[in-house]
């Protein structure tokens, strides 16, 4: 590969003997492992681990980090994800000593502080989506998901109603929904969306029967765009003996304005490391609480953290729960941070959090339009989504005008999902960013789509400006190397 | 872009080709085209029964997850085991190297419903 010596993996950097390191010397008796172990087990090569200096080491992964785009960095619109800026002072609360110095083991009566604030985080969290009771237990959305499937099932297996097979997805819902469907033993149903993006009654109430376990929804949806039809749809389901299931990917758009209960929704996971300001990215750690209605509460992952007003403590006796979907408690330094995020937002901040990113997104998304096909046209929430269809009659998809856009450094929106529009691009710029933002990204975007008029091949070959330019992603995807083999001497 | 006149072909971008009570299905040029490099193609397995417009595997490129709906319903009699190391081939050799199954007919009545290349190559025209 031409860039492989730009890009030196750390054992290239070695030398023999170099060390980074110093240890005092053996001053126990040394072990012949060969005679304390079978000769098969003892190792008889060096491991071959890199030989650097500490400061090789620093300098290295120094330069690496600063070849990433973060948050922190720059502007991050990728549609679905809410790549909201994550305040420091979640930072700061994460590392007091008695939220990061705990153990998971210690007695309930020595860690009451970090269990109450872990109660309160699950009464706000009930709060701000009208649900009865909320479980941290879960690491991430998708688990979220599955655990509330799960739920759903032991639901209907309590009723002695076990012909309940299917789930309802719409077609522009996250993958994930279809995949956890699945994952819990259930068959995903997809449902349509009608010409103005949103969920096709009448299509509903044709694949909508007596086999519905759930009917899981993004509210607002993939598009964007609110299911204005929702209270309907609830009615639809749960007429049917059906549960609503709603993905909390898209809550930031409605926080302090609408809940899922007061909708109908019987179980709802979120994800504190979108809306709620948990690092995010980065591959996580996430944390995805689930809340139930009071009906569903008998059925939640035990433990369930409560209180009986004098002690904060794990109750164990739910005869009927789940059982257990996580060991220990939930992701406890995302939820401290959630918790901080919550506390000093205050329920006006949330609101106007939400006010913000729907401000944000629809003014982008006005400008766009002049640009770019935009094939829903009404208001949107948070988020929404255009079709570089115009740019593709041109010889310029959807990915290019993606790689394009790292030369003005920015993180690209999400591309070619939702799947029911062509060449989609996705884009979320969250409530964080100014309107300053705003506009040197929508003027890079008609940048963009006036060099596909005028010299397509500058976005076609791009990007230009990064360390390395365009990746072979088919061979990426068919040959894979994954680990770094030594040259032969 | 040049399309078998002795083909079928479908809404979903499948063509069918007859060979005497059997049919052999692919995707079309267009097909490839929209979809980019492919990385993997999932096939059905020889004996699974085909049903008309339910999915019956499925293609994956560099940027999606496509599903394969069966044009036409019968029971697979052979699948393209070459796709599975070398799933270039639908971008290289849609119409020919890269034929997906060979499925036994259930019922031929369905072929009328296909269309022809010229009105195939109306509607892709169109979009």
């Amino acid at each position: 590969m031409a860039n492989q010596k730009d890009f030196p993996v750390i054992f290239e950097l070695s030398q023999k003997d170099r060390k980074g390191y110093s240890l005092p010397s053996l001053d126990v008796p040394e072990v012949d492992l060969d005679a304390e172990f079978d000769s098969a087990y003892v190792r008889k090569e060096s491991p071959d681990l890199p030989e650097v200096s500490e400061l090789q080491i620093m300098r290295h992964y120094t330069a690496l980090s600063t070849r990433n785009h973060g948050v922190d960095s720059g502007f991050y619109p990728l549609g679905s994800c809410t790549m909201k800026y994550n305040p420091k002072i979640n930072e700061d609360v994460a590392r007091f000593p008695g939220f990061s110095q705990v153990h998971p083991y210690q007695e309930e009566s020595s860690v009451q502080g970090a269990l109450g604030l872990l109660y309160d985080l699950q009464t706000s969290l009930a709060e701000i989506t009208g649900m009865h009771e909320v479980t941290l237990q879960p690491a991430a959305g998708a688990q979220g998901e599955w655990t509330g499937l799960m739920m759903i099932r032991a639901f209907h297996e309590a009723n002695g109603d076990f012909n309940r097979t299917k789930v309802i997805v719409p077609d522009s819902a996250h993958g994930t929904n279809p995949a956890s469907a699945t994952v819990a033993g259930f068959d995903a149903v997809t449902v349509k969306s009608d010409e103005r993006g949103l969920v096709d009654l009448e299509d509903l109430k044709r694949v909508v029967g007596d086999d519905t376990a759930a009917l899981m929804l993004t509210n607002p949806n993939t598009l964007g765009l609110f299911e204005e039809h929702i209270l309907e749809m609830a009615k639809i389901i749960h007429d049917a003996g059906g549960r609503l299931y709603y993905d909390g990917a898209n809550l930031n758009a409605i926080m302090g304005y609408a809940r899922p209960g007061d909708m109908g929704f019987d179980v709802v996971h979120l994800n504190l490391h979108k809306t709620f300001t948990g690092p995010h990215g980065g591959g996580g750690p996430g944390s995805g609480p689930v809340g139930v209605s009071e009906e569903l509460s008998k059925y939640l992952p035990k433990p369930v953290l409560t209180t009986n007003g004098d002690q904060y403590y794990f109750d164990h006796d739910r005869p009927e729960s789940i059982g257990r979907v996580k060991p220990y408690y939930g992701n406890f330094g995302i939820n401290v941070r959630a918790y901080t995020y919550i506390r000093s937002m205050g329920p006006d901040g949330l609101k106007q959090v939400s006010e913000n990113a729907v401000l944000n997104a629809n003014y982008m998304m006005r400008r766009l339009e002049e640009e770019y096909e935009l094939p829903f046209t009404q208001h949107c929430k948070h988020e929404f989504v255009l079709s570089g269809k115009n740019q593709k009659k041109l010889g310029v998809r959807t990915l290019d005008i993606a790689k394009r856009l790292l030369d003005f450094g920015y993180h690209p929106p999400t591309i070619y999902f939702p799947l029911n529009v062509e060449e989609a691009l996705m884009v979320e710029p969250t409530e964080t960013e100014s309107k300053e933002t705003l506009d040197e990204f929508i003027d890079a975007m008609i940048q963009i789509s006036n060099e596909a008029k005028d010299d397509p091949e500058v976005v076609q070959e791009a990007p230009h400006t990064t360390v390395i330019s365009r990746l072979d992603e088919t061979q990426a995807a068919r040959k894979p190397v994954l680990r770094y083999m030594k040259e032969e001497e | 872009m040049s399309l078998p006149k002795d083909y079928r072909y479908s809404k979903e971008h499948e063509w069918v080709k007859v060979e005497g009570d059997k049919v052999r299905i692919g995707i079309t040029e267009f097909a490839q085209d929209e979809l980019g490099d492919i990385v993997f193609v999932e096939l059905p397995e020889e004996g699974d029964e085909l049903e008309l417009d339910e999915p019956f595997g499925s293609v994956e490129s560099v940027k999606t997850v496509s599903e394969l709906y069966a044009p036409i319903s019968g029971k697979v009699v052979e699948i393209n085991e070459e796709l599975e190391d070398s799933p270039e081939l639908v971008n290289e050799s849609p119409f020919e190297k890269a034929w997906m199954v060979v499925v036994e007919l259930s019922d031929e009545s369905q072929l009328d419903d296909l269309m022809d290349a010229d009105a195939y190559k109306e509607m892709t025209d169109s979009e």
